[in-house]
């Protein structure tokens, strides 16, 4: 009896072990591969269809499965530069980025090795399947970067050319997951939103919330590599913009592969300015491969170009070069590059400074025609900057609701006056409701206009809510041009230059050859004589106000094209148009120039040595400093009428 | 008894202690009835109002320099929060190695930032005499270096208003960075105890509380002194005709440096208090939003009369205490409705209100006002 129970059991007991193994969780199995003798988890682990078992087995292979020390969990890590970056093997998901002796490698013995090639080849032969592109491109959403890479060299070895804008996304971390379908789509922001367009078939898709999408992460080896195979995909396309992009993606990412491509296609080349970029992609890849002849020739090529890639390449490569010759000769190149980057550098910077300089001037005129004719300090013109920013945004909404869409370019050259006179209402609503009670105590201004200050912000996010706004370029306003390589000039940052100085000019008009501006200058000097004289002081004192104001929220408006619109706008502008009224003198427009223009560049050239709130913080001192030595600014107004 | 009765009448030291001992053993003991007691007051409002008597001490400060010197000082929130960083270092050192990474020397932060060791500067903080000496003596400094430079040369006005914006705005900057070594966007914070006791426990906070209206006190008579000695008068007389006073002979540089240093050592004092009670110090204090609305407490309690100064604070904080709980998109509206209309139609504040009401009751009920 006993023998034949024992029996029955063993049976039993056999029948149900495979149903246990196959019920046995996947985390455990992984586990398992942890331990001394991962045999059975290897076994279990093939039989199962979860993509996550493969992942562990493929890793153990490849030797990238490890053991973390500090909880003994079991990960897979990919290199990405100095870190490794952790999958955890059970669940499949990126959990962190550790130091390498942070983990511990998991061996596979010869044994081990064995049982893994009879195990995996099922899943390694799936991977080498050829694929058409749709099937390419959604094998990029793969689970480790390792698969990443394959698939990204699988859709570029099918040498479409859809699958270069695809991997252009990839790369500028523009391609996405869509959480609905896991369908793979490119997406460009639009506002707030995402312009989805479909990764397969290059169909627009509509456009979705942020959320909606879940971006495909690559890391900077992948991205390297992309690089590449988009310039090696791109070079020999009919588009030249293509072309162009291609060869500019190959400076100094050429491989031996590449390079052979990219001599073909310079040599086939029409179009110069193509020519030159492919010229001096091949001159980079001459200089680490070619003989010695090569690369000096190449030297001399790219000693003509002002690209920080090529600084950094010559600097690589001087290190790297035996033969003393060619060592000299990129020396002498490497300095006569430098000298033009830094002269380049300086001249970005000044016109940095400029643009930066020409939106505090805006900024700041108003304040200082206001300060010198009422010798009041008005808080709140930071929240005129900030009605004017946002009735260009009113305006534009306007445009795209109501007219035709063909004229929305146009908006912004409405949106100036309208700037101009909402925020000059506001002003001399301001002067008549408030300020006009409180001449002469220009303390209690200050504050009270600081109340003003609050309400305006507080009003118009109650209206527009507190979110950023965005007020888009007009598309003439959009992109920019190369002065030189590595010093670009953007329209937006050109056109509001000028667009400061046409101001600067007009309100110079206005004080000189008007009336109105011949009282207000009176008003400045000698309030009372002028009073004397004839002059309706109140009056002018509102149309100042209103002045002042109005050329603030047209410093709004040009605000608009360079950054986004919100209700605190105006408190980052407030204390540096300050800095600028003080710094160059009050009722005086050449102060104010001088002032900030000085502000601007200063600002700019202490930058890079300090960093830019360093760089602020060394300004507001230097300002506390020189109000010191001349406490009316540096151009104060002379005269008894100045020691109010 | 002469000495005394020159820093306030009879009525006033009346005043002055009865309100004193009802503030400084009322509150504690009635928030040590049971909860069920219709007198008892709940724990969470010891600190909080030990917080209105640090801004009232802030605004003891601001009253002295803007409502008797006539010094519009829109800085003042940056020696507060320079008092209140010294004694959060102290905090700091406390915790010790009950910090998230447990470091035996360094501040969470810091192990954060993967520093090595302790700057300079964080050095002595560990001792609370010290720490207390730097929460006064560093505003302290600050307020003499920079109104030095600025009233020697004469910068009055809306300047010095606005170069004193631009003190703090420059301060808040720089206190924004995390290699300054005080804990950059994220402040000082998770302190633990204080002088041994746990910063929880409402004993402690009861301590604070005690000590906050302490101070308050004796920075009410500090400030009473001064401004009615000699001085006093001489800062009065700056605020009215600064050249005329130049022109008598006395130093307008130095009587304003001593008043805006004696302020600033008030609002470290403030602020020092300000941190154990609120458990956080970061650098949105610096913000020149703050500091204007420290003139706007002034403002509204009546600048130039020390009690109004009290009163103000008490009464602004109060009411943003109860509008941004019961509609904070309110509070910003009603606090700029303030501005205006406390510099439009009450310029002496809520003490000048009540002064003008009273004349123009029959005499009878006129009598020495408690000032």
């Amino acid at each position: 009896m006993p023998i034949r129970l024992l029996k029955l059991l063993a049976i039993v007991a056999l029948l149900l072990l495979p149903l246990t193994a196959g019920a046995q969780e996947l985390k455990d199995l992984i586990a398992g591969l942890g331990e001394p003798d991962p045999k059975t988890a290897i076994e279990a682990l093939a039989t199962n269809d979860d993509p996550k078992a493969k992942a562990a087995l493929q890793a153990l292979a490849a030797g990238t499965l490890f053991r973390r020390l500090s909880d003994s969990a079991v990960i897979i890590g990919e290199k990405d530069g100095e870190m490794v970056v952790v999958t955890n093997a059970a669940s499949g998901e990126i959990e962190d980025m550790a130091k390498p002796e942070e983990l511990e490698l998991i061996e596979a013995d010869a044994a081990v090795k064995a049982l893994l090639e009879s195990a995996g080849a099922t899943a390694e032969k799936a991977d080498d399947t050829p694929l058409d592109f749709a099937g390419a491109v959604k094998a990029l959403n793969a689970d480790s970067f390792a698969q990443k890479g394959k698939a990204i060299e699988r859709l570029s070895a099918l040498a479409d050319g859809r699958a270069i804008r695809v991997l252009e996304a990839l790369a500028e971390g523009r391609l996405f997951i869509r959480r609905s379908d896991g369908a793979t789509v490119i997406g460009d922001r639009s506002g707030n939103d995402v312009r989805l367009t479909l990764a397969t078939t290059l169909e627009a898709a509509g456009i979705v919330a942020p959320s909606a999408v879940e971006p495909v992460v690559i890391n900077n080896n992948l991205r390297n590599s992309i690089r590449e195979l988009v310039g090696r995909l791109g070079l020999l396309s009919p588009d030249s913009a293509q072309r162009r992009r291609a060869a500019d993606a190959l400076i100094g990412a050429a491989n031996s592969q590449s390079a052979g491509l990219l001599r073909e296609a310079h040599g086939k080349e029409r179009e110069p300015s193509i020519k030159a970029v492919m010229g001096l992609a091949l001159a980079a890849a001459d200089l680490v491969e070619g003989d010695k002849a090569q690369r000096l020739a190449a030297v001399e090529i790219l000693k003509g170009f002002t690209d920080l890639r090529v600084r950094s390449l010559l600097q690589n490569r001087s290190a790297a070069e035996s033969d003393p010759e060619v060592r000299a000769a990129i020396t002498t190149a490497f300095n006569a590059v430098q000298h033009k980057l830094m002269l380049i550098g300086w001249a970005a910077n000044i016109f940095q400074g400029i643009s930066l300089g020409s939106v505090l001037l805006l900024a700041a005129i108003g304040l200082a025609i206001t300060f010198g004719v009422m010798g009041v300090i008005n808080m709140a013109h930071g929240e005129m900057i900030m009605l004017g920013a946002y009735s260009a945004f009113v305006v534009q909404e306007v445009f795209r609701a109501f007219l035709p869409p063909a004229l929305i370019d146009l908006y912004l050259i409405v949106a100036i006056p309208v700037g101009f006179l909402v925020a000059g209402a506001f002003g001399i609503a301001l002067e008549r409701g408030v300020i006009r009670f409180l001449y002469g105590r220009p303390l209690e201004t200050l504050l009270a206009t600081w109340g003003i200050s609050l309400i305006l912000q507080q009003m118009v996010r109650s209206i527009f809510g507190s979110p950023n706004r965005e007020v888009a370029n007009p598309s003439w306003m959009t992109g920019g041009f190369d002065v030189v390589g590595g010093f670009s000039v953007t329209w937006n940052r050109l056109y509001i230059i000028i667009f400061c100085f046409a101001v600067l000019g007009v309100i110079a008009l206005i004080l000189q050859r008007t009336a109105f501006g011949l009282h207000m200058r009176a008003v400045t000097q000698n309030r009372d004589m002028a009073s004397a004289m004839g002059i309706p002081t109140a009056r002018i004192d509102a149309l100042t106000f209103g002045l002042g104001s109005g050329i603030a929220g047209m410093a709004g408006v040009a605000l608009s094209q360079i950054g986004n619109v919100s209700p605190n706008l105006g408190t980052f502008y407030i204390v540096d148009s300050f800095m600028v009224v003080v710094f160059g003198g009050v009722g005086n427009l050449l102060g104010t120039l001088v002032g900030a223009m000085t502000l601007g560049i200063v600002n700019k050239f202490l930058e890079p040595f300090a960093g830019a709130v360093l760089g602020k913080i060394a300004v507001l001192v230097f300002i506390i400093l020189f109000i010191q030595k001349r406490p009316r600014g540096l151009f104060a107004l002379r005269g008894r009428a100045a020691e109010g | 008894m002469t000495p005394f009765a020159s820093v306030l009448g009879p009525r006033g030291w009346a005043a002055f202690l009865g309100i004193g001992l009802v503030l400084l053993v009322g509150v504690p003991i009635l928030n040590l009835l049971p909860a069920s007691s219709p007198f008892h007051i709940p724990n969470y409002l010891v600190p909080l109002l030990g917080k209105y008597a640090c801004y009232a001490i802030l605004a003891l400060a601001m009253d002295l320099v803007w409502g008797y010197a006539g010094i519009l000082s829109l800085g003042h929130g940056a020696f507060f929060a320079l008092g209140g960083y010294c004694m959060g270092m102290y905090l700091m050192r406390q915790i010790g190695t009950r910090g998230v990474y447990g470091h035996p020397v360094l501040p969470d932060f810091m192990v954060f930032l993967n520093w090595k060791e302790l700057p300079w500067y964080w050095h002595g903080f560990d001792w609370f005499i010290f720490a207390a000496f730097m929460a006064l003596a560093v505003p302290a400094l600050l307020a003499f270096v920079f109104g030095w430079f600025a009233f020697r040369s004469r910068v009055t006005g809306v300047y010095l208003s606005i170069i004193t914006q631009a003190l703090t705005f420059a301060l808040l900057l720089a206190f924004f960075r995390n290699d300054m070594g005080f804990g950059g966007n994220n402040g000082l914070t998770d302190f633990k105890d204080i002088l041994g006791f746990e910063m929880q426990a409402p004993a402690t906070r009861r301590g604070l509380y005690v000590a906050s209206i302490l101070a308050l006190g004796l920075s009410f008579l500090a400030c009473r002194v001064i401004v009615t000695s000699r001085l006093g008068k001489v800062l009065l007389a700056v605020r009215d005709a600064e050249s005329r006073v130049r022109f008598l002979g006395y130093s307008v540089t130095n009587a304003k440096l001593f008043a805006f240093t004696v302020s600033a050592i008030l609002a470290g004092l403030a602020g020092a208090l300000y941190v154990p009670q609120v458990g956080i110090i970061n650098p949105s204090e610096f913000s020149p939003a703050n500091s204007i609305e420290i003139a706007i407490w002034v403002a509204v309690g009546g600048r130039g009369t020390l009690v109004g100064a009290i009163l103000g604070a008490g009464l602004v904080n109060w009411f943003k205490t109860w509008l941004t709980g019961a509609a904070p998109e309110i509070w910003l509206f009603f606090l700029g409705a303030l501005f205006i209309l406390v510099t439009l139609a009450m310029p002496a504040g809520v003490i000048g209100l009540a002064k003008q009401l009273r004349r123009k009751r029959p005499p009878a009920a006129a009598g020495a006002p408690a000032e």
